[in-house]
């Protein structure tokens, strides 16, 4: 029997790191890692981030992002060990033999040349094919991948397309040079879960098509279920689980493979209304400057104190236009809001102290809502000076009180938020807008960037704390399993519109409008097949994407 | 109408305008000046009567703001007024001097913009390694210098004492293209020499801040050589930063030759400005104010524009 295409042997890859106020140090990222792959296989690489599944997948092109090395092992593509490649065999190796499709294609594209371009680059730079030719592979590509005008496409510039068309294009720029491996690096996390089934779809017959061999990496069991053939699931850098996809699923032997597979633990009972909403938004239209339509068209929905709205929607659908409006970033050209049994002024300028401090907001990236230079004391600290004119003890006592709440405790009062986890930024955000004692938080995405059994402990922490302070949460997201978790009162939105409105059993029981439908039916289940079903199943495309 | 049309036109007016702002500058400036001009030009023993005739004669006696609108006027139709000094047509006198700086400053662009930008390539190519290291000491040494000790220094070595081109740029219309470019040569080394640094610098910052992008690591797995992710995946996206610092260092070295011509006697506009200063020859000098303002807006007018047209969102909307 020949030898596979890729062959990994005991891989270990390093990193130099530099803690602040430390010396630098080498550490080890990923320790001893092993696996084969045949032509025409898919092997899915599974983990939460840190893992180490993009640092392999890279690995086998010989690169190592950042200050990343290669330091141990073998990596042998076929038949040679590249890892003792001079850097001239190396480069004659990347996007001919194996290429590469990134996680965001909207930043991997060089926003100042034609798609086409850059789809035949490497085809053409690496002389698999004349300029012609590859052109030609291009398009046949594009129409394969399901873009519109497969002809024209590639005359476009990046920002032109969708970013799920992107994310297509993205793989026909990988599979353009023929090569014999494509790494797939979270391929469809950053798309909306309606688009992503279409680009998975997309992405799995091309791969039956030609033959390739492939490493999916994601974070989610539940794609890379659809288009593997075996899983390997990585934790901290180690191999804890390697086998057939339908065993991984359904016998899995390991607990972390386990907890991975297991359905998210939130269990939330839904609230009825009770007397007086807190928030009333009315027959809201709002339109961004300069644009001839509107984005958000007479909107309404309530939110009652102490319970969840779940504003739901693909990108696009008006959902952060809708925050913008309550918040008084962006006025409404008509409509009405109450806050709190009052009228708020549409207009920012023209809120009261009080109105702002009772509508607090917490962000998706916790990383750029905090200001690096101060510590988690200080962001804690700032709005009671701000609301309460509390200072020394008064405060400090309450900042630690805060921090016990969001399970973090006292210690954490001195750190910077670079020395924080994913996790543990977004509870120091959450203690920042709780310390303003509000009667609504909106949280934009608030779980988005994060691991599902990161984002899983934020959701809880959340609940508890609604119990506890009395909080109204208007939760905008476009993951119907958070939804499902944390929710009393669900709103769908369809380009701007409330598509459907309702008791949280009322919007997720059939029968549905076809966009709920579509919507619902597109979150991934762990079930070899499923893809198939649902395609063929479907009543609509998604919109805009 | 297109976008960019919309967004050209917008830095358009705003050049004309600031023209404009400029030119009232000019003419408040050259007014606040202590001392009469008719004073000057006739002298402490002047009589009364001489200096009373003179001032009507050029105008003096007029309110500031009529004087200002003719002057203005007149300079939009090319008449740039006389000189006090000698009598004859600034517009004539000037239309030469400005002829040979801009030629000047030309050949100059020409060897040291392409220069600057290879060498800013060329550094972050081997960043933070031995040739970086060289080209930023060279150029950050060269600028550090002042410009007339390294004219002289050329002079002396290259001209004195290797006799390869003349010490002294002195062109004039007879010459052809050959020999006044020979005549230049020391010139164009010495205000390249004075440029380098800064855009040279710049293109390696602009260049560096791109390389970070996720799309340079997309050309780098396509196998792509370094200097190929470089100069075709990292120069195109960081256009605008360098045009902005090419424009500012070309204005240099049209406003800002003067002392490179007097070191050189090159017949520029920097000598006839510094000539009639000194003689406190209020038209001329308003005049080269004039012209030295609108070459600097314009420049960056252009650097502007090209910075607009250099963004494919701009250029190609949705």
């Amino acid at each position: 029997m020949s030898d596979p295409m890729l062959k990994v042997r005991d891989l270990k890859i390093g990193a130099t790191i530099y803690p602040p106020g430390e010396k630098p140090r080498d550490i080890e990222i990923v320790h001893g890692v092993s696996f084969d792959l045949e032509r025409g296989k898919v092997l899915g690489l599974i983990g939460e981030s840190g893992a180490g599944k993009s640092t392999i997948g890279l690995a086998s092109m010989a690169y190592g992002r950042g200050g990343v090395e290669l330091t141990g092992g073998e990596v042998w593509v076929n038949g040679r060990d590249i890892l003792k490649s001079r850097p001239g065999d190396i480069r004659a190796l990347r996007g001919a033999e194996v290429t590469y499709v990134s996680q965001s294609a909207a930043a991997s594209f060089n926003p100042a040349k034609k798609i086409m371009e850059q789809v035949i680059e490497a085809a053409v730079e690496q002389k698999k094919f004349s300029r012609r030719d590859a052109e030609e592979r291009a398009r046949v590509l594009f129409a394969k991948l399901g873009l519109p005008d497969p002809e024209n496409i590639g005359d476009r510039y990046p920002h032109q397309v969708s970013g799920g068309q992107l994310q297509r294009c993205m793989t026909a720029l990988a599979l353009c040079p023929q090569p014999d491996l494509v790494v797939f690096d979270e391929p469809t996390t950053a798309l909306d879960v309606t688009t992503q089934i279409d680009v998975l779809m997309a992405i799995k017959e091309a791969i039956k098509d030609t033959g390739v061999a492939a490493l999916y990496i994601t974070h989610d069991l539940a794609v890379v279920a659809q288009v593997s053939d075996d899983i390997m699931v990585l934790r901290m850098g180690e191999m804890v689980e390697y086998g057939p996809v339908d065993q991984i699923i359904n016998a899995p032997q390991e607990d972390y493979t386990k907890a991975l597979v297991s359905v998210r633990s939130i269990d939330h009972e839904e609230k009825a209304p009770t007397s007086e909403p807190v928030l009333k938004v009315e027959g809201i239209s709002a339109r961004y400057a300069g644009l001839a339509h509107d984005v958000l068209s007479n909107v309404s929905v309530e939110l009652h104190p102490g319970q969840t709205l779940a504003v739901v929607g693909e990108s696009g659908s008006g959902k952060s236009t809708l925050a913008r409006v309550i918040t008084g970033l962006l006025p409404q050209r008509s409509g009405q809001i109450t806050f709190a049994g009052r009228a708020l002024s549409p207009d920012l300028a023209g809120r009261s102290r009080e109105d702002l401090r009772e509508l607090q907001m917490i962000y998706q990236m916790a990383d750029t809502a905090m200001n690096p230079r101060q510590t988690v004391g200080t962001i804690i600290g700032r709005p009671l000076e701000f609301y309460f004119g509390m200072k020394g003890a008064e405060k400090q006592k309450r900042i630690i009180e805060l921090l016990d709440e969001i399970e973090l405790g006292e210690k954490f009062i001195d750190r910077y938020p670079a020395e924080l986890s994913g996790g543990q930024k977004q509870r120091v955000c959450i203690a920042r807008a709780l310390a303003a004692k509000p009667k609504l938080i909106i949280c934009d995405e608030v779980t988005s960037a994060l691991d599902p059994l990161v984002a899983d402990g934020i959701l809880k922490l959340l609940l508890n704390l609604q119990k506890v302070e009395d909080v109204a949460y208007l939760f905008i997201t476009h993951d119907l399993a958070t939804v499902r978790a944390i929710s009393d009162t669900i709103a769908v939105m369809y380009q701007g519109n409330v598509q459907r409105y309702g008791s949280k059993t009322d919007v997720l029981s059939p029968p549905f409008d076809d966009y709920t439908d579509l919507l619902l039916s597109s979150v991934p289940h762990m079930r070899l097949g499923w893809l198939e079903e649902v395609v063929v199943n479907r009543k609509m495309q998604s919109g805009g994407n | 109408m297109h976008p960019v049309l919309t967004l050209v036109a917008q830095r358009f007016a705003l050049g004309l305008l600031l023209l404009f702002a400029a030119s009232a500058l000019i003419f408040a400036g050259t007014m606040i000046l202590p001392g009469d001009v008719a004073q000057s030009i006739l002298g402490q023993s002047a009589t009364p009567e001489a200096l009373e005739n003179l001032r009507r004669e050029l105008g003096l006696n007029e309110p500031p703001l009529q004087r200002y609108f003719s002057w203005l006027f007149n300079a939009m139709q090319g008449d740039l007024g006389t000189a006090l000094t000698n009598g004859r047509d600034i517009a004539d006198s000037l239309s030469t001097r400005l002829g040979n700086t801009l030629f000047l400053a030309f050949w100059a662009a020409v060897v040291s913009v392409p220069l600057a930008i290879f060498l800013g390539l060329l550094a972050v190519r081997y960043k933070d390694r031995w040739p970086d290291k060289l080209i930023s000491a060279v150029t950050l040494a060269s600028i550090s210098i002042p410009e007339f000790l390294i004219g002289y220094v050329l002079m002396y070595f290259v001209s004195v004492r290797l006799g390869w081109f003349p010490s002294v740029a002195m062109v004039n219309s007879s010459m052809s293209l050959f020999e006044r470019l020979n005549a230049i040569a020391l010139p164009i080394a010495v205000l390249t020499l004075v440029v380098l640094a800064h855009m040279m610098r710049m293109t390696r910052a602009a260049i560096l801040n791109v390389m970070q992008s996720a799309y340079i690591e997309t050309a780098e797995l396509k196998g792509l050589s370094s200097f190929k992710v470089i100069y075709r995946h990292a120069l195109p996206n960081a256009i605008a930063p360098i045009v902005n610092v090419v424009m500012l260092n070309m204005a240099y070295l049209v406003v800002g030759v003067v002392v490179v011509e007097v070191v050189f006697v090159y017949p520029g506009m920097g000598q006839y400005l510094v000539d009639h200063v000194s003689k406190r020859d209020v038209p001329v000098v308003q005049a080269c104010g004039l012209i030295f303002a609108a070459v600097y807006i314009c420049l960056n007018m252009i650097a502007d524009i090209v910075s607009i047209l250099a963004n494919p969102r701009l250029r190609h909307p949705k």
